[in-house]
């Protein structure tokens, strides 16, 4: 498993870092949110991202990606952490190609991956139903119709549900509401009749949603991966997606850590830099030593998924390794974000702000701290 | 002398006959009444209580009733505010007037000073700001250079200050400035009074990362100030400026304490408890199902109770008369730190649901929620850092040496 970046990875990384800092930085995400889009992401830069072959980083050639593996959509999903781009790349590239790539027949993936790698089609991958991540706990149900089936229900938390395209539903044909058997995946046009789209908008003007399924009837090849058993492969999907998340993450606790250091060395008070004390020093050492674990938790999980010995058990104790770790440490960088720049910390003139914001929202996305520690004593048998 | 019992039955009669019944009820952010010239009631009973209360000078309790304070002592201040909680009453008034500048201004302020400004911080006639910080002078407060010059009667005062809550909506200012560039730092610092609406004042709202503007830049261009408003004596500003910081962060320590705080400063306590939250948004009944939450909750309140007995031991040990000390600083840091902690699983309790920022699909607690995590991470900066207050706890409760000092030897 190579813990260093691989020059192709190093040289995409470069680019997508150049891309970010000159087309995408945060000032895109402020503009988004004051000027209220109705789209809440840049639709010019998410195109100039599809030129770049970003849709298709870890499809594979096949299916008309690249075949640049979750490592190549690791680092950049590293760099767009770094200046917080809002697109489509973590509902439709990381989750939802994902999703097809997993679960997907031949004749689904033939037709949706190619569309995803050339930006005609956005996914959203409608999970959550509860405001605690818990991807067993599904109520919304699928039942047999003629020719297919009806959907019920209610979803909450959608990313990019309002944009979508299409979206991959998980509802429950069978079993217990906690119950992992009896879990299905659906591929639902956005325009199906019975739908109900509301976007919310969030702290991080991320782009989120409720939805609602009222008798939203599905033809019978909307069935994703097989019937009862959706909930493994699913698990499968989301290990991935927290990875991907955490590679975000990774990317944003970088900037913030940064800025800090880049105040500590240039403000002066008391006569001296603010830098010279040990009260901050210790700190910044501190969180220096955590996020080089963070860095070397996402490249293994990241060299994990690329590389085809790895088992199903090991990506999900990496992913929540990760997602823990990542989530505990991003949590620690941006309070400091705020605290150690004093006053400017808190105005919304400032960046940091938007980077504590985005940290909560990706904290909780796909599984919390907390989750994941949970998780991962389960999978190590304790 | 009146009995402690009858001066609580005697309290607890007025406030039965006095407190209008939508005055107990939680604040409501909207609500809280701030006074000045400008006062907002949003409330027609906010206007009523307030002045049945100023009249009485039960918005100042321990305040001399010669200056229009309520003239109590210690215990009996403390029997009012019991009475006041058991009614779940409202604050009357909530000011910087009150919380900093009045206690600084008994001490060392002279008997005119005092008689002109203490009954209208009393009555919230008149609404004040804190002109401490500046651009260059935050935790090295003492740096300042808002430079005020005597010109026949009055200073001429040039410079600008930061952070400046409220600066556009405050009536007058007490502001730091540098009457002499000569001598050692805290040497050259006067402690000044002005009128905001003074020539030469303005003032430029700097927007919050929680959405709110409470917080301006501050602008002197050629300010007169009459130099009858210098408080305390001329270039010894520095000890006046310290004292009033105790007292605002023994304010901003009582945010530790059970009421939460509102995005634009003022504390409510519309936050309802943190377990009833968490049980709340996870249906369950008897018993918090996330063992680690309820683990981390129960931790928070068996600090937040020790903290509690902390506060109200300094209060009982603290001599009649005389203001807080240097544990204010611990006070203010441990409190403050546990206003943020109780933010923090506040939105840990309401997941996905506390991390909305405005429109459908969030109710307004949530929404409100959201914004008050944000602004709580304000404590530990304003009144001075933690860091700030964790050197003063060093250097002046442990005695611990100063590395600044030493190395300057
Ligand atoms: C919401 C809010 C309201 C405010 N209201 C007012 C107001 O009404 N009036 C007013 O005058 N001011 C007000 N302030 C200003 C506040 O007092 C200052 O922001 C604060 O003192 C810190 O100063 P600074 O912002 O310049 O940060 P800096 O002093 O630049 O501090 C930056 C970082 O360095 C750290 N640091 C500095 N010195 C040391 C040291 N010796 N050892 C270790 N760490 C150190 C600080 O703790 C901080 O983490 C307000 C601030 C906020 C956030
Ligand atoms: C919001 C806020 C609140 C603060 N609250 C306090 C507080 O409660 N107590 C406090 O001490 N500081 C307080 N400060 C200021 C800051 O903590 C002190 O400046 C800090 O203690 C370092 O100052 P110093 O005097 O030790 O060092 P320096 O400012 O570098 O001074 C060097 C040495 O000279 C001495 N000195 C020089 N002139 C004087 C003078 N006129 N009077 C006394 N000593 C002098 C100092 O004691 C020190 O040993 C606060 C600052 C902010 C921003």
């Amino acid at each position: 498993m190579a813990l260093v970046l691989s020059e192709d990875q190093q040289l995409l990384k470069d680019s997508a870092k150049n891309f970010c800092e000159q087309n995408a930085p945060v000032s895109v995400l402020r503009g988004l949110r004051d000027s209220k889009d109705e789209q809440g992401y840049d639709q010019t830069i998410w195109s100039q991202m599809i030129d770049l072959g970003w849709a298709g980083m870890a499809i594979p050639e096949a299916y008309g990606g690249f075949d640049f593996g979750y490592g190549g959509l690791g680092v950049v999903l590293e760099e767009t952490g770094k200046t917080l781009v809002s697109s489509p790349l973590i509902s439709t590239v990381l989750a939802g190609a994902t999703a097809i790539v997993q679960l997907g027949s031949e004749t689904q993936k033939q037709d949706l991956l190619p569309k995803i790698v050339a930006g005609e089609l956005l996914t959203a991958i409608a999970l959550d139903e509860h405001v605690i991540h818990n991807p067993s706990k599904i109520a919304t149900t699928a039942t047999r119709i003629e020719d297919g089936y009806s959907l019920n229900g209610s979803k909450t938390f959608v990313l990019d549900g309002h944009i979508a395209n299409m979206l991959i539903v998980v509802a429950r044909t069978s079993g217990e509401t906690d119950s992992e058997q009896g879990i299905s995946l659906f591929l639902v046009d956005a325009n199906a009749k019975g739908l109900n789209v509301a976007r919310t908008i969030m702290v991080d003007s991320r782009n989120c949603s409720n939805i609602q399924f009222n008798n939203v009837a599905v033809a019978e090849d909307a069935l994703l991966g097989e019937l009862d058993q959706g909930f493994n492969g699913l698990d499968t999907v989301l290990d991935i997606a927290r990875i991907g998340i955490a590679a975000e993450m990774l990317g944003s606790m970088q900037t913030v850590f940064e800025s800090i250091l880049e105040f500590l060395k240039q403000r002066e008070q008391f006569g001296v830099l603010i830098g010279s004390f040990q009260g901050l020093q210790h700190r910044a050492a501190e969180m220096y030593s955590e996020i080089e674990l963070c860095k070397s938790s996402v490249r293994a999980a990241l060299a994990g998924l690329d590389d085809p010995n790895t088992t199903r058990a090991e990506i999900a104790e990496l992913a929540s390794m990760t997602k823990a770790k990542l989530s505990e440490v991003f949590f620690l960088v941006s309070n400091e974000g705020i605290q150690m720049h004093g006053g400017i910390g808190m105005t919304d003139e400032f960046d940091v702000g938007f980077f504590i914001k985005r940290a909560r929202v990706a904290q909780q996305f796909l599984g919390d701290a907390s989750f994941h520690r949970d998780r991962y004593a389960t999978l190590n048998g304790f | 002398m009146q009995s402690q019992q009858e001066f609580r039955i005697e309290t607890r009669t007025w406030l039965e006959q006095n407190c209008p019944e939508s005055m107990r009820t939680s604040m409501v952010q909207e609500e809280v009444i701030w006074g000045g010239r400008n006062a907002e009631f949003a409330n027609p009973d906010s206007a009523i209580w307030l002045q049945r209360m100023a009249q009485k000078g039960w918005t100042c309790p321990t305040w001399p009733s010669e200056y229009g304070g309520g003239g109590l002592d210690k215990d009996q201040a403390i029997v009012l505010a019991e009475e006041l909680a058991r009614i779940n009453a409202r604050p009357a008034l909530t000011s910087f007037g009150i919380s900093m500048l009045g206690p600084v201004l008994l001490e060392y302020g002279n008997h005119q000073q005092k008689q002109e400004h203490i009954p209208k911080i009393v009555r919230g006639e008149i609404r004040w700001c804190q002109g401490y910080s500046e651009p260059g002078s935050g935790s090295d407060l003492a740096s300042l250079s808002t430079k005020a010059e005597l010109q026949g009667d009055n200073y001429l005062i040039n410079g600008s200050k930061v952070w400046t809550s409220y600066a556009d909506k405050a009536d007058w200012i007490f502001c730091l400035v540098r009457t002499d560039f000569d001598v050692p730092k805290h040497s050259g610092i006067s402690f000044i009074l002005f009128d905001m609406a003074s020539e030469g004042v303005s003032t430029k709202p700097i927007q919050l990362i929680s959405g709110s503007s409470p917080f301006c830049e501050t602008f002197f261009d050629d300010v007169k100030a009459p130099a009858s408003n210098l408080v305390g004596r001329l270039n010894e500003g520095w000890a006046i400026a310290k004292r009033l910081l105790q007292h605002e962060r023994t304010m901003i320590s009582g945010f530790g304490l059970s009421a939460g705080q509102s995005d634009d400063g003022g504390t409510t306590s519309s936050i309802s408890s943190l377990e009833g939250t968490a049980m709340h948004y996870r249906g369950d009944s008897k018993k918090l199902s996330d063992p680690v939450l309820r683990d981390q909750i129960a931790r928070f309140k068996i600090d937040a109770d020790a903290f509690a007995h902390t506060s109200r031991r300094s209060l009982e040990e603290s001599k009649q008369g005389q203001g807080p000390n240097a544990t204010s600083s611990m006070l203010k840091n441990y409190g403050c730190e546990l206003n943020k902690r109780r933010y923090e699983l506040m939105l840990q309790a309401i997941g996905t649901q506390g991390l909305g920022w405005e429109g459908e699909g969030f109710n307004d607690e949530e929404l409100q929620l959201t914004r008050e995590w944000l602004r709580s991470k304000a404590n530990s900066i304003e009144g001075g850092t933690s860091e700030v207050q964790l050197n003063i706890i060093a250097k002046r409760v442990l005695g611990l040496p100063d590395i600044l000092s030493l190395a300057q030897k």
